[in-house]
């Protein structure tokens, strides 16, 4: 399926110029053309965004303490909770991935994040059916982080039994 | 006030890393949340982890580093109270609630909310 070259072309028709680029060539060519996006301004605003969602999270943890008289360790969970539920609200009207763009790193790393890869996903196959859809694609990016959380914690795990055993 | 401080500056600084391993190391963010949820439960497994978390608070819980954390935690609590078998048991003890509330928000989303664009 070659493309004849321009030879049988009619008059005043381009001549067809095959693709000349090396990848190399192209790889100059394309990145010449990349909107430019500063290292530093991207680490500012993750560090800006992360760090606000972390203090919303010490407050939502002070408030638990405060008013149930939990332990910092108590309040662990539930803060985590209340932050999973507004990030899967926001990701529902569609804020959090506006601010995602923006943020970058800021708004992934956070458990938030993890609940905005895990809603926007059920949302997004959810016209696949909840059983294949949702269901089925729930997990499709938030799996990995906890596939390797296991395998890593079981590795850990099981050194720390041989330590016990050995010494 | 310090702890306020302290959980800014510190989880700021995780998002920082995460941000870096995007742009300079170019990991995919599958990469790079797979990456730090490994350092953390590695940096608990040497017990560094719960000084850090008495330190800055939410800004060591907050980040996905966390999780990794409490995978270990969970599996090393109850492989103390169990024996070997608690490694498997005990992996999910701690972080049920992170797991089960992201699952069942994300569910009751699904059924609510239509796909925009």
């Amino acid at each position: 399926m070659a493309v004849k070259s321009s030879s049988g072309g009619g008059a005043g028709a381009k001549p067809y110029k095959p693709l000349s680029m090396s990848a190399k060539e192209y790889q100059a060519f394309a990145k010449a053309r990349e909107p430019a996006r500063s290292v530093w301004a991207n680490a500012l605003r993750a560090f800006l965004t992360g760090g606000l969602i972390c203090l919303i999270g010490q407050g939502i943890q002070q408030f638990f303490m405060a008013a149930f008289g939990m332990t910092a360790k108590q309040a662990g969970s539930p803060t985590v909770a209340v932050l999973i539920l507004v990030s899967v609200i926001l990701t529902c009207l569609g804020v959090y991935d506006k601010i995602a763009q923006w943020a970058g790193a800021g708004t992934a790393v956070p458990v938030t994040g993890f609940a905005n890869s895990m809603a926007s996903a059920a949302i997004e196959h959810r016209s696949e059916g909840l059983v294949l859809g949702t269901g089925g694609n729930m997990f499709k990016l938030a799996g990995s982080v906890i596939v390797f959380g296991v395998v890593a914690a079981f590795v850990i795990g099981i050194i720390h039994w041989l330590i016990g055993v050995w010494s | 006030m310090m702890q306020y401080l302290w959980a800014f500056l510190i989880g700021g600084g995780i998002c920082v890393i995460g941000q870096l391993l995007f742009d300079v190391a170019k990991l995919t963010p599958a990469h790079t949340m797979s990456l730090l949820v490994v350092v953390g439960a590695i940096v608990d497994g040497l017990g560094w982890y719960d000084p850090l978390i008495k330190f800055a608070g939410a800004g060591a819980t907050v980040p996905i580093t966390s999780f990794g954390n409490s995978l270990v935690h969970g599996a090393l609590t109850e492989l103390q109270r169990d024996g070997w078998i608690g490694v498997i048991t005990g992996i999910f003890e701690v972080t049920s609630a992170g797991i089960s509330a992201a699952i069942i928000f994300s569910f009751l989303a699904a059924l609510v909310v239509k796909p925009k664009g």
